[in-house]
């Protein structure tokens, strides 16, 4: 039995981080001040001073070409964990990362393994305006050959990470940067979660309420406001988005009869509207209302804390909306 | 400043070439040349589809790199990658195979040319993607660096690469990583249809390596030799520690971008001069002026080698399809 105590989500990261780089010495880490500096948020202090500049690898701002070298880095035996430090760079990166690392394994019939892992900030909230404030995760999903995990608890995000540096394949790793700070139990020691699993966050009857990242403590705060109302919430995280635990999804929608998906990106196109026909393609006879949607605002995340707050599904609106689907109001 | 040029050597003293060692530089410009032209009829024929980029005319470059190099040591090649999978010791009926989409090939089908694999001969493939190759090799290098055996890694890439921003990232890193890779530019003259001077800016693209501190210089591409002068210089500095280098070979692409370029935009007297250069032609008649072979060798050679890419392409020929069954494969590990 592994013991647990409370840490930081960002701590949990840096715990996996550690305990994978002392057991494989080929795990490698690159990235823009991930060095001496530990990170623009700290995500990697104390890292540099054990393993040493020939394992965290500062990198000059050239993400394209930092990347296609930890690509190749990963064809030759690496396996490098490379940080882009704010999600909306990932297109800085998406030409190696689409078409070369996502596509070796099957073209070369599985001559290479690209055992990388991006590891990467979102989140609305910070006020960092149209550039630094993105989650786009979706676009990433759309492509075969990568994994995309996005955790929800310190437990998991050091779960996951773990298990995303042990994987043989590139997998996508979204941090949302405002779950930095969140305390909570984690497993000390090796703990390594299956991706593509996803885990009830909290049980119910009612409706399903499927969510992403940090959104996952927008639905438990949703679900405990429901409560009140005698309405009971079950909140599902997919934890991981490819691979999609389709079965765990289904049979707690089966169980409810209704469902809502929220996910903090972009709604257009988005990831709610994937896992919202997954569910209506596998449950269609078991549902008594349609499924409803709930991302954020398809416009370029503002600056001003006036607009930028407008553009993120809150817990209020979340409880209305899955309260009146309850209700029979959808 | 101008760049160091490297006049091209022809003592087999200096080079400390043995017969044996220069028969089979001819012999591997003639199977890469002769795989071409049996690619080219097949293409012709509807037997291969899609689209085929053949490097006839440059085959002094990957051969006269991919000699020196270990089978540990890595390549990363381009489009027009026959040429450097087959110099760097691919099996010829599995390459055959894959440009024939049979799944005998090294992508069991699903790359077709523009996507070769080899691992077992340190090949990271051949790209669909202008200047995708560069940075995996120096991540090749990289992963050398680590482990400290002396390998090195070479990108191979046109004039073309030369205008991608991703070349210059993956310079500037190499150098300040003193990453053990070579940047082999195969300078032919067009980037598709387009020729080289209309869209590159200065005075001699060899300042491109220049300005990252790199050993740089222009090499003739049509002789194997002074290729393999330039290149052994090259990887003696990658596998003692002292960092990338630069090639630019001056060298000439016979067709056209792919088979079925009409080449409208080249000048017929500009090519015939290319011609006249031929390096497997130039390079016979030294290893006859030098008595390391007669003319009767050489065409045996070549016999040789029309034989062995006849018996692939039988080969490839019987071999299956890829089915159904193959589709989802190896999606992930």
């Amino acid at each position: 039995m592994t013991s647990s105590r409370t840490v930081t989500y960002r701590a949990a990261v840096l715990e996996a981080l550690f305990g994978e780089m002392r057991r494989d010495d080929s795990v490698i880490l690159m990235g823009e001040d991930i060095g001496a500096a530990g990170g623009v948020f700290k995500q990697t202090e104390g890292l540099f001073a054990e393993f040493g500049a020939d394992r965290v690898i500062d990198t000059p701002i050239s993400e394209a070409g930092a990347f296609g070298i930890a690509v190749g880095a990963a064809m030759t035996g690496q396996r490098p964990v490379f940080e882009v430090m704010f999600g909306d760079f990932i297109t800085l990166i998406m030409d190696q990362l689409v078409n070369q690392a996502a596509k070796v394994h099957y073209m070369s019939a599985g001559q290479f393994n690209v055992p990388l892992v991006v590891r990467t900030a979102v989140g609305i909230g910070s006020n960092l305006g149209p550039q630094h404030s993105q989650s786009l995760h979706a676009w990433l999903t759309h492509v075969p050959g990568l994994k995309v995990v996005m955790p929800s608890t310190p437990a998991d995000a050091k779960g996951l990470m773990a298990a995303a540096i042990r994987d043989d394949n590139p997998v996508i790793f979204f941090e949302d940067r405002m779950l930095y700070n969140l305390r909570d139990a984690v497993p000390e020691g090796d703990h390594v979660l299956p991706i593509g699993s996803a885990e009830i966050k909290r049980s119910g009857h009612d409706v399903t309420i499927i969510a992403t990242g940090r959104m996952v403590q927008t639905a438990l705060a949703a679900a405990e406001l429901m409560a009140r109302e005698e309405i009971s919430a079950e909140v599902v995280d997919p934890r991981s988005l490819v691979p999609l635990d389709v079965e765990r999804l289904v049979d707690s929608v089966k169980k409810t009869s209704r469902a809502v998906v929220l996910d903090g990106g972009y709604r257009q196109y988005g990831i709610t509207g994937e896992i919202a026909s997954t569910i209506t393609e596998h449950a269609f006879d078991w549902l008594d209302a349609p499924v409803i949607r709930i991302g954020g605002a398809d416009v370029p995340i503002p600056f001003s804390k006036t607009l930028e707050l407008l553009t993120l599904p809150n817990a209020e609106r979340l409880a209305h909306e899955a309260t009146a689907l309850v209700r029979g109001q959808r | 400043m101008t760049a160091p040029l490297q006049k091209a050597s022809t003592s087999s003293v200096q080079l400390n070439l043995t017969a044996k060692e220069g028969l089979q530089l001819l012999r591997s410009m003639q199977l890469i040349r002769t795989f071409e032209e049996q690619v080219r009829t097949l293409y012709s024929g509807g037997v291969i589809p899609g689209l085929v980029h053949l490097c006839a005319g440059q085959e002094a470059v990957a051969v006269g790199v991919c000699s020196l190099l270990n089978t540990q040591d890595i390549i990363a090649s381009n489009h027009r990658g026959h040429g450097h999978c087959l110099a760097k010791g691919a099996d010829v009926s599995r390459m055959m195979a894959e440009v024939m989409g049979r799944r005998t090939g090294y992508g069991m089908g699903r790359g077709g040319t523009l996507h070769v694999f080899d691992a077992a001969n340190g090949n990271l493939g051949t790209n669909g993607i202008v200047g995708g190759g560069i940075p995996l090799a120096a991540g090749a290098a990289l992963s050398a660096k680590r482990r400290g055996g002396g390998e090195v890694a070479v990108c191979f890439f046109g004039d073309g690469a030369l205008n991608q921003g991703l070349l210059f990232e993956v310079m500037n890193m190499a150098a300040i990583w003193r990453l053990p890779v070579l940047f082999v530019c195969e300078n032919n003259g067009f980037g598709e249809f387009t020729a080289i001077e209309d869209v590159t800016a200065g005075p001699d693209p060899i300042a491109r390596g220049l300005a990252f501190g790199i050993p740089s210089e222009t090499v003739d591409g049509m002789d194997v030799l002074a290729v393999r002068t330039a290149a052994q210089r090259a990887i003696d500095r990658a596998r003692s520690g002292r960092g990338p280098s630069f090639l630019i070979c001056m060298t000439y692409r016979y067709g056209g971008h792919h088979v079925g370029d009409k080449q409208d935009y080249k000048d017929n007297t500009e090519a015939e001069a290319w011609r006249l250069k031929d390096p497997i032609e130039r390079f016979g008649r030294w290893l006859q002026e030098i008595d390391m072979a007669t003319a009767e060798t050489i065409v045996a050679l070549k016999h040789g080698v029309e034989d062995e890419v006849r018996a692939a392409i039988g080969l490839a020929k019987a071999a299956p399809f890829p089915d159904a069954s193959d589709l989802g494969a190896s999606l992930h590990d």
